[in-house]
């Protein structure tokens, strides 16, 4: 198990490759516990694929990887007790209720039924869905859809929660919310491991990185980022960064 | 934990507007309409007699033969030759021939033949209609003693099925072939879907032991699979009055290791495959290929001998062997002792292949 000081993510080296095609060159980075750290980069910038490998969903091609402590390549079950997660696309059962799918979460990482009750309450007036508790998921609003996933991500109190671009396709408003609750969890000491590719949500965390062809090419808080780029806001960074990717290719 | 799950599995299928409708409706369409439409019965089979000796007797018999459901008279010839031109016109299926003086020679006790072809285009027709035509043939003809041993050379006796009735034949052909159907789909359809739904990747990343995502996969199926059992076995003795000869308990216990047998199958190709239609097409081809080896329709024992040997690996024909002993025979566990090994085994083999082959990790 961790230590307080020691990070809660660490990597060395992270590197995936799928045949010729390198997703991840090895990336070196640390998170410490209780950040809200955001991972940053364009499309196919190989952000998905080095979260997958810290969730112990995909087995890195080289070098090391510690979440809360364990070997994400030797010990992945072992992480999976202490992390959650958001994936890109909505999963949760849409043929199952909300409070059918909190419980059934809640039970595979091993609550007691007791418990899984009142956290259930707790959650469903958190998120002001006590009218939708028996609803099924499936014909719920994105919106609605989004803050329940992650709900469910940190039903059983993990300490890092991994969230896959949480707001894609909803309205600012509905992603502020979302943001919100992302506060809270950090609040309540969960770190949080965010993708994004909206720069206004880049600003809201404590550190960024920023991936460029499956490389981090920048990694501090979005106020040193901006002096260093001598930049007026995260877009400018990205966009200067992209762009020396152009020039150099 | 797998209380958890098996409880989800449960609801997702009782919720589903289309599952729960198909297993009810599957095996009432299938016990109900197939054992008599799927009949491999010979009926009306048009008969032409050429009758040269226009006795008492000829007459007698081919009345005998006409009056019951297995042939109906199309037309009297006058010789071979012409008969032979209705059958090949497609007038007639049969042609019997009574030789001249048939009624004297028969009652001097001489040995009268009396020849009989068969078109032999439809195969089972053929041979089915001869063999009926020579059981009529071979009864002894009412006042004369002397009939009966000059035709009845050989007796046969159609044991455990008397009257030789399809349907006593298909019924448990049906219930394996439901059991096969349902409790393998099911599965094959459930892990692939979830894959293409997106919702495996939040499992795939939460503790969920590899075992208990099986089981939790297995025993909702397996109660499904054993719901239609019932289902099969009511619908048996209301419509066709077929109880089983042996007992229900050794029927239970052969179809709830099938049940995993087939739905560990479906598993195993469901996590093989990454969408629904290949899961499906696989599952097809696996299972159009175990039913037609499995002595379901054709009996093993007229395959070539490299198709026996294949079979010896079908998890099929020990349950359709099972299911027709216990039915048909009798037959009890003890007797059955080889294809419930086997069975058993193929149980293990597909659920422990299909806790290896589903991955949490890429």
């Amino acid at each position: 198990m961790t230590t307080d000081s020691e990070p809660v993510i660490y990597t060395e080296g992270l590197t995936k490759r799928f045949g010729a095609f390198t997703a991840v060159r090895g990336i070196s980075f640390a998170v410490e516990r209780g950040e809200i750290f955001g991972f940053l980069g364009a499309n196919g910038a190989g952000k998905t694929t080095a979260m997958r490998m810290l969730c112990g969903l995909s087995r890195p091609t080289a070098g090391i990887a510690r979440v809360a402590g364990y070997d994400v390549a030797r010990q992945p079950e072992q992480v999976k007790r202490c992390i959650g997660y958001m994936s890109q696309r909505f999963s949760l059962y849409g043929d199952l209720t909300v409070r059918e799918n909190l419980k059934l979460y809640g039970g595979i990482y091993g609550m007691s039924r007791t418990h899984i009750r009142q956290k259930t309450a707790h959650v469903l007036q958190e998120l002001r869905l006590d009218h939708e508790a028996d609803k099924l998921v499936g014909d719920l609003p994105l919106g609605w859809k989004q803050k329940l996933a992650f709900s469910v991500a940190i039903f059983h109190e993990p300490q890092v929660v991994f969230l896959d671009e949480p707001t894609g396709g909803v309205d600012p408003l509905t992603r502020r919310r979302f943001w919100e609750l992302i506060y809270g969890a950090a609040e309540r000491g969960i770190t949080v491991f965010v993708t994004t590719h909206y720069m206004d949500e880049a600003e809201y965390c404590d550190r960024v990185s920023i991936m460029v062809d499956g490389e981090i090419r920048a990694l501090d808080t979005p106020r040193r980022l901006r002096q260093q780029f001598d930049a007026a806001g995260m877009d400018e960074v990205f966009r200067k960064l992209v762009r020396v990717r152009q020039a150099g290719a | 934990m797998l209380l958890f799950l098996i409880e989800k599995e449960f609801k997702q299928f009782l919720r589903n507007s289309f599952l729960p409708r198909m297993v009810v409706m599957m095996p009432l369409m299938m016990m109900l309409v197939l054992p008599w439409a799927a009949n491999q019965e010979v009926r009306s089979l048009a008969l032409c007699v050429v009758d040269h000796d226009e006795s008492v007797s000829t007459h007698r018999l081919t009345e005998r033969i006409v009056a019951t459901d297995y042939f109906r008279l199309t037309c009297k010839a006058a010789d071979y030759n012409e008969a032979l031109q209705q059958v090949k016109r497609g007038e007639a299926d049969i042609v019997l021939e009574f030789p001249v003086h048939f009624e004297r020679d028969m009652q001097r006790g001489q040995h009268p033949v009396v020849y009989v072809a068969t078109n032999a285009v439809d195969g089972t027709k053929g041979t089915i209609g001869s063999a009926y035509l020579t059981q009529i043939l071979s009864l002894p003809l009412p006042g004369r003693q002397t009939a009966e041993a000059v035709l009845s050379p050989l007796s046969q006796q159609f044991r455990f099925n008397p009257h030789l009735d399809y349907k006593v034949f298909m019924v448990p052909a049906m219930m394996v072939m439901l059991l096969t159907l349902l409790a393998g789909y099911l599965p094959a359809l459930n892990i692939v879907t979830e894959k293409e739904r997106g919702t495996i990747e939040q499992m795939n990343v939460s503790p969920v032991g590899r075992l208990q995502f099986v089981m939790a996969k297995l025993l909702p199926f397996w109660a499904v699979g054993l719901f239609v059992m019932t289902l099969c076995l009511v619908l048996a003795a209301l419509v066709y009055g077929l109880v089983p000869q042996g007992s229900i308990a050794s029927i239970y216990v052969m179809a709830a290791v099938y049940i995993l047998v087939v739905s560990g199958m479906g598993l195993v190709i469901s996590n093989y495959s990454h969408t629904t239609q290949q899961a499906v097409l696989v599952m097809y081809f696996f299972t159009m290929i175990l039913l037609l080896m499995s002595g379901l329709l054709t009996p093993v024992r007229s395959m070539p001998e490299w198709a026996q040997y294949i079979s010896a690996a079908n998890p099929l024909r020990y349950f359709v062997e099972a299911m027709r002993a216990i039915f048909l025979k009798g037959s009890t566990l003890a007797d059955l002792n080889r294809q419930l090994t086997a069975l058993l085994g193929f149980a293990v083999l597909f659920s422990v292949w299909a806790v290896f082959t589903y991955r949490k990790v890429e």
